[in-house]
């Protein structure tokens, strides 16, 4: 119950300045501001009523325009001059806004780091003294080609089509594909350009640091209507039934492929080593990592990988002898 | 109940805001509704439970004193330069950005602490946004379970102690003095003065295999000045690359390698000599065992060595 009291009280500490900022607003415009229903927020306007300068003689409390709230449903407030304005930012909200800012920063384009410098130029000035706190707290994001980077951000400002050569790593290959881009996401530290290729006729995510070249093309861009920003709250890799499920053992040298790859289950094995069960969508890409891991990982199935694997080193063992 | 409870902390609030000068305990006590029917014992922990309150949502309540006739008395006061929000005026392309920076952090707390700081400046006057599309969106995810106690720890300079699972070991207890916090690689690290190894030490949030807990009261350590997250964070950076190696590529192939590659002489028999330079003989070894018989090593001596040992090792796997 105590923590409803204090939630309310900072809920009311800032209300009552946006209000009386704005004259009248409507009720649902404000409950969507605050993150709240609209219950709540006249809930919480039921307490301003009584709220006021010390002595709380009729004319020191705030008025609350009841009539305007009941009839139109809108939000009117009147004799609060005494709070004006809102209660400063705190450290814990100060760092989270200077340091989302601070990487909306280093991966945007040129249009928009300007933006950014001036917002995060003021707000830094308003943070006051949890400014020394941002310092604590780094999010640093993978560099990428600067031409790269450039052409892809004005791709997606005038939304014209771009010709990109991309690397596909599994397959150890360039390919040459035309795309339209929909938005630049950056997500576990790296900055991807989500597409729509008409190559693989699909929407793609693109990493920026394996696309070699951009070109922005003459031609706007006009993505099917499908094409939509994917909701990548659950991870870039998607799983799903229909891919490959393997089985690995790694040694505990390789125990931290654990760390970044998304798997279906891991179990300890004797020795300090797991079993890794992972979806994957190209075998090739499962090939490549396990060749990498220098016989410090097993494929345990399925088993015509593994045999692919151990013919394959063999085979490159050859040029040494 | 909650309702009454809200109006008294108001209530408070504005009379240290509006006074003067320090409040008495006995005024404050006159002049706030909900405080005058209680008894002596009841209003001072009633009291006492409202600064602390007030101060969790870091308002700042000051004490000093009240010169009375028989000899100084405690008082109360919110300095209104130290609460309010300082004037912050942003232009639509600013405001639009603030909106964006908004919705970068996906962990839930920090999420809603952006969320506060964009309610507090709306209150302030500012317009944002933060349901415009955007064509740049950047995600911070923070999966780990310690990720909130150790920012938390991190704002407020608490020590903390927590089990930490090394590679292929035991966990073990640590005790942290946590300057900061970092993401890098989409990882999330805590660097700080270690404890038990009276040393600067960073630490993987994904191997923090427990709970966290205090080790101590906020304000506990002090972060020394010359300490910088960033440089401290360079140790995770991957080396200067220093060595130089000659590798035969086939045609058409090794791609990643040829776009760092110094020098390519295309030779005749459809496989290419090409010398890049490299930091790590293990990580180098480790990409050139991943392209199979595409690469070959012809120098240095130490990495040839290297990838022979693993693709051995290889061939041999599951001969058991």
């Amino acid at each position: 119950m105590s923590q409803g009291a204090k939630a309310q009280v900072e809920r009311l500490l800032a209300l009552v300045p946006y209000l009386r900022d704005r004259g009248g607003v409507r009720l649902e415009e404000v409950a969507s501001d605050f993150g709240v229903t609209a219950r709540q927020i006249t809930q919480d306007l039921q307490v301003l009523w009584f709220c006021g300068l010390p002595g709380a003689m009729p004319g020191d409390l705030i008025e609350v325009d009841m009539d305007a709230l009941e009839g139109d449903g809108v939000v009117h407030i009147d004799n609060a001059d005494f709070l004006d304005r809102p209660l400063r930012l705190d450290a814990h909200e100060a760092l989270a806004l200077i340091v989302g800012l601070r990487t909306l920063r280093d991966v945007g384009g040129p249009g928009e780091r300007d933006a950014v410098e001036r917002a995060l130029a003021k707000v830094e000035s308003a943070a006051g003294d949890a400014l020394a706190m941002a310092d604590q707290v780094d999010v640093q994001i993978d560099r990428a080609d600067e031409t790269v980077a450039v052409a892809v951000s004005r791709g997606l400002q005038e939304q014209r089509r771009l010709r990109i050569r991309y690397l596909v790593l599994a397959r150890d290959e360039t390919t040459e594909r035309d795309v339209d881009p929909l938005r630049l996401v950056v997500a576990e530290g790296r900055r991807y350009l989500e597409a729509w290729c008409y190559r693989a006729d699909g929407q793609r995510l693109f990493r920026l640091d394996r696309i070699s070249e951009a070109e922005v093309l003459d031609q706007p861009a006009s993505p099917p209507e499908e094409a939509q920003p994917r909701d990548l709250s659950s991870g870039l890799f998607q799983p799903t039934a229909e891919q490959l499920l393997a089985t690995v053992d790694l040694d505990p040298d390789a125990r931290w492929v654990v760390d970044y790859y998304p798997h279906e289950s891991v179990e300890d094995l004797p020795g300090g080593g797991l079993r890794l069960r992972l979806r994957v969508s190209d075998p090739a890409w499962l090939r490549r990592l396990v060749l990498r891991l220098g016989g410090h990982a097993r494929v345990v199935d399925p088993v015509e990988l593994a045999v692919e694997v151990r013919d394959e080193a063999a085979a490159a063992l050859a040029a040494y002898s | 109940m909650t309702a009454r409870k809200s109006e008294r902390l108001m209530n408070l609030v504005i009379c240290l805001l509006v006074a003067r000068t320090y409040v008495t305990k006995e005024r404050i006590r006159e002049v706030v509704d909900g405080y005058r029917d209680q008894t002596d014992d009841a209003f001072e922990k009633m009291f006492e439970r409202d600064k602390d309150e007030l101060r969790d949502l870091s308002i700042p309540i000051e004490v000093g004193h009240v010169e009375k006739a028989f000899g100084d008395e405690p008082g109360y006061r919110i300095r209104r330069d130290l609460f309010a929000l300082p004037e912050i005026r942003l232009e639509p392309d600013e405001a639009a950005v603030v909106g964006l920076a908004a919705r970068v952090w996906q962990d839930a707390s920090l999420a809603e602490a952006t969320s506060g700081a964009l309610r507090k400046l709306r209150a302030g006057g500012v317009t944002v946004d933060t349901r415009a599309l955007a064509v740049v969106e950047p995600h911070v995810d923070t999966q780990d379970a310690a990720f909130d106690p150790l920012w938390q720890a991190v704002v407020t300079r608490t020590p903390v102690r927590f089990p930490y699972r090394r590679p292929g070991a035991e966990p073990a207890e640590r005790h942290l003095e946590p300057w900061g916090v970092l993401s890098w690689h989409g990882h999330w690290y805590v660097i700080g003065h270690d404890r038990d190894r009276d040393g600067v030490r960073m630490f993987r949030l994904s191997r923090v295999d427990g709970p966290v807990a205090k080790d101590g009261r906020p304000g506990g350590f002090v972060v020394p000045e010359d300490a910088d997250i960033r440089k401290l964070a360079a140790n995770l950076q991957p080396a200067a690359e220093k060595a130089e190696a000659t590798l035969r590529i086939r045609q058409g192939a090794g791609v990643v390698l040829r776009r760092r590659a110094l020098a390519v002489v295309t030779g005749d028999d459809g496989w290419d000599t090409v010398t890049l330079r490299y930091a790590g003989v293990w990580s180098m070894a480790e990409q050139v065992c991943s392209f199979g018989t595409d690469v070959v090593v012809q120098e240095p001596t130490d990495l040839r060595d290297t990838v022979v040992t693993m693709l051995r090792a290889l061939a041999e796997g599951g001969a058991e």
